[in-house]
């Protein structure tokens, strides 16, 4: 019913720069997209030609199957949220919340209703009289969030919401709009919503999918489980998680048997058969070896030997209830995470000491240098 | 500079033990003293001629010249009086009106046309928009007498000569450039946010203007008005060319009107009436000038 597609959709600024290179995204009726990517990777451009903001160079965009390309905004069926708000600074809560429908000529007893409800679901009803500068930053992302509830859009565009509030209210206001989407999902409302940031916490709490984009590019779109498992390629790999993957350029050799061996250093991997098969098809010699964090492990007697590694640990963070614990393998720093308990049982004054790591090779990920895709997945 | 010290024993004790305290102290007074002395010097020197114009109102016409005392020897009203019944048929007060039949059109028509064209320049994409608007600052710079002669010539073919359209009509297309580039420069300076998700709940670009940008360039239209308005007041040659029937006279022309050739000029009551005459504009300033300074200042500072 609302659902988003994006046909080979393209943006050339009028100074001539490409901002936007022919993506291709489907966004199901109901579905929660967050669009995620550093700074200038025209996320924001995207979602502003979503919105009828922007002017679309190439390609089409469709909301509930209705090509939407020269539609001014307010016939799109979508409502926005801005990253500061954008509330109209001279009209009371209520106004800013009714003059949507005001706009569209709804009688006032509906706007008055419609209003009363959104304020109630956002627990705005104390402040409707008040005038904007007279709320508190998460006060506003509210109001500007119930103007957007309030219009009943298909889609539901967010722009950046939470990044102007404190760490804490972004905490509660990523619950609060996970909820709320839920609630309108569950009544039946039209809840399609995209939703762009920068902040990778954001997209992997809040997304049914994740969309992944760099320089105008998609680079994978998943659910947020799959997209930290399986990443297509090194920029996904290297952007989703923190602490980062572990992430090593060197050299696959080929053995004898069809076996392969990943060398770090002057020590070698193993490679487990699941993998080897698929890295043989796409083989070659240059690559990036990457392995999360969480999958090295402090070795024991157990652990197979062709995924044993020296190294020598550098330093350590407490982070409470675990440890990052920072080890270089010959020139090459790496990095695990090991609970506190393992470490006060066994690494207490042990920086500049040689230890031997596990490496998880069933969880790497192995990446052509080249072309930056991951081969063996 | 005034430090406030918690406790009046503490200080002076404070003060014995510590000479250079005290000589800090003692500098900083001294150095307060002449800074508000050169001040308050500048400031009534600047001031005399207003306060000169105010006292000589009420003095007799032979006191005005013989003396500089800013107190009048002979305390009398009669400058008022007689000025307000003027030597025409006409009192004062008529021209008073006329000053605003024009002023009130004036300003009005200035406000409206000048927020569309700021609006234009600042919010949409015109084809030539650099030239447009070098044009128009170009504008500024012309110099108004520059215009005077094939502007009468227009007027008098348009057969409006003697009334107040030729003063108020060019208003309403936005001709006063330094309005205009005054409130691009506000409107530069505000966020598009707000009509951004107003263009989303659905304004188009005329209620965009009313709805939206006209409230936040308040501030900025409030000092154009003013401007606009104690500018127009004060204007003598715009009605001196135009308006030639004595019953539609300004302020500014009727003030000169006191002024007589033959007899002897009663000063008295060209000064009292010039007294009266700015009572509006200050009126007006006082009551807007909160948003007057702040429509100044941020439409600096932003642009």
């Amino acid at each position: 019913m609302s659902k988003v597609v994006f046909e080979n959709l393209t943006k050339v600024y009028s100074n001539g720069f490409k901002a936007v290179h022919g993506i291709n995204l489907e966004i199901e009726d109901g579905e929660f997209l967050v669009v995620i990517g550093p700074s200038g990777c025209a996320k924001s451009t995207t979602l502003r030609m979503l919105a009828g903001l922007e002017s679309v160079t190439g390609g089409s965009i469709s909301i509930g199957g209705k090509v939407v390309n020269s539609l001014p905004p307010k016939d799109r069926g979508i409502a926005m949220v801005f990253q500061n708000y954008a509330l109209y600074p001279h009209m009371s809560v209520r106004e800013n919340l009714g003059f949507g429908l005001k706009l569209a000529k709804v009688s006032k007893a509906d706007i008055e209703k419609q209003v009363n409800e959104a304020a109630e679901l956002l627990e705005l009803t104390p402040l409707l009289d008040r005038l904007p500068r007279q709320l508190s930053g998460g006060q506003a992302q509210r109001v500007a969030v119930g103007r957007a509830i309030v219009k009943r859009p298909q889609v539901f565009l967010f722009d950046e919401p939470l990044s102007n509030l404190d760490a804490k209210l972004r905490a509660s206001m990523r619950v609060r709009i996970s909820d709320l989407h839920k609630t309108l999902k569950k009544t039946n409302r039209s809840a399609t919503s995209v939703y762009v940031t920068h902040d990778q916490t954001e997209a992997m709490t809040m997304g049914d999918r994740i969309c992944v984009m760099k320089d105008g590019h998609i680079m994978q779109v998943d659910t947020p489980a799959n997209l930290y498992k399986y990443p297509k390629n090194l920029f996904v790999a290297g952007f989703i998680g923190a602490p980062e993957m572990n992430m090593v350029e060197t050299r696959l050799d080929r053995t004898g048997e069809g076996k392969c061996h990943l060398a770090l250093s002057s020590q070698m991997l193993g490679l487990p058969d699941e993998k080897l098969q698929r890295v043989l098809t796409n083989f070659t010699e240059d690559v990036v070896f990457g392995i999360r964090p969480e999958f090295i492990k402090l070795a024991d007697e157990n652990s197979p030997q062709d995924e044993i590694i020296k190294g020598t640990i550098v330093r350590m963070e407490n982070m409470g209830a675990e440890f990052y614990v920072h080890f270089t393998v010959e020139d090459r720093e790496l990095c695990t995470r090991v609970p506190s308990d393992v470490v006060e049982a066994k690494l207490l004054d042990s920086i500049g000491k040689e230890q031997r790591f596990h490496f998880e090779m069933s969880n790497a990920h192995i990446f052509d240098k080249k072309t930056e895709i991951n081969i063996s997945l | 500079m005034n430090k406030v010290f918690p406790n009046k024993a503490a200080l002076s004790a404070d003060l014995k033990n510590n000479p250079t305290l005290r000589a800090e102290i003692r500098k900083q007074r001294v150095g307060a003293s002449i800074r508000y002395i050169i001040l308050l010097f500048f400031g009534l020197v600047m001031l005399y001629p207003l306060f000169w114009m105010f006292s000589a109102a009420f003095k007799p016409n032979h006191e005005i010249f013989s003396s500089l005392s800013l107190w009048p020897k002979e305390f009398s009203l009669d400058g008022f009086i007689n000025g307000w019944n003027t030597g025409t048929e006409y009192t004062f007060g008529r021209f008073f009106l006329n000053t605003l039949y024009y002023v009130v059109p004036k300003v009005i028509l200035t406000v409206i046309s000048s927020v569309i064209v700021a609006y234009g320049f600042a919010r949409f994409d015109i084809p030539f928009k650099k030239f447009w608007f070098v044009t128009l600052v170009a504008t500024i710079l012309l110099p108004t007498s520059v215009l005077l002669i094939p502007q009468y010539l227009m007027f008098r073919e348009m057969g409006m000569l003697d009334s107040y359209l030729p003063l108020y009509l060019p208003m309403a297309f936005a001709t006063q450039g330094f309005f205009v580039f005054m409130l691009i420069q506000f409107l530069r300076g505000l966020p598009t946010d707000m009509e951004e998700a107003a263009q989303i709940d659905g304004c188009n670009s005329y209620q965009l203007l009313w709805y939206i940008v006209v409230p936040m360039l308040k501030p900025a239209i409030i000092s154009v008005a003013l401007f606009q308005f104690m500018w127009s007041v004060n204007d003598f040659l715009g009605p001196l060319i135009y308006i030639s029937s004595v019953e539609k006279y300004p302020i500014a022309l009727a003030l000169k009107l006191s002024i007589d050739v033959t007899e002897g000029t009663q000063w008295n009551e060209i000064l009292a009436m010039a007294s009266i005459a700015i009572v509006p504009s200050i009126v007006v300033f006082l009551i807007a000038q909160n948003y007057f300074v702040e429509g100044i200042s941020s439409g600096g500072v932003k642009g």
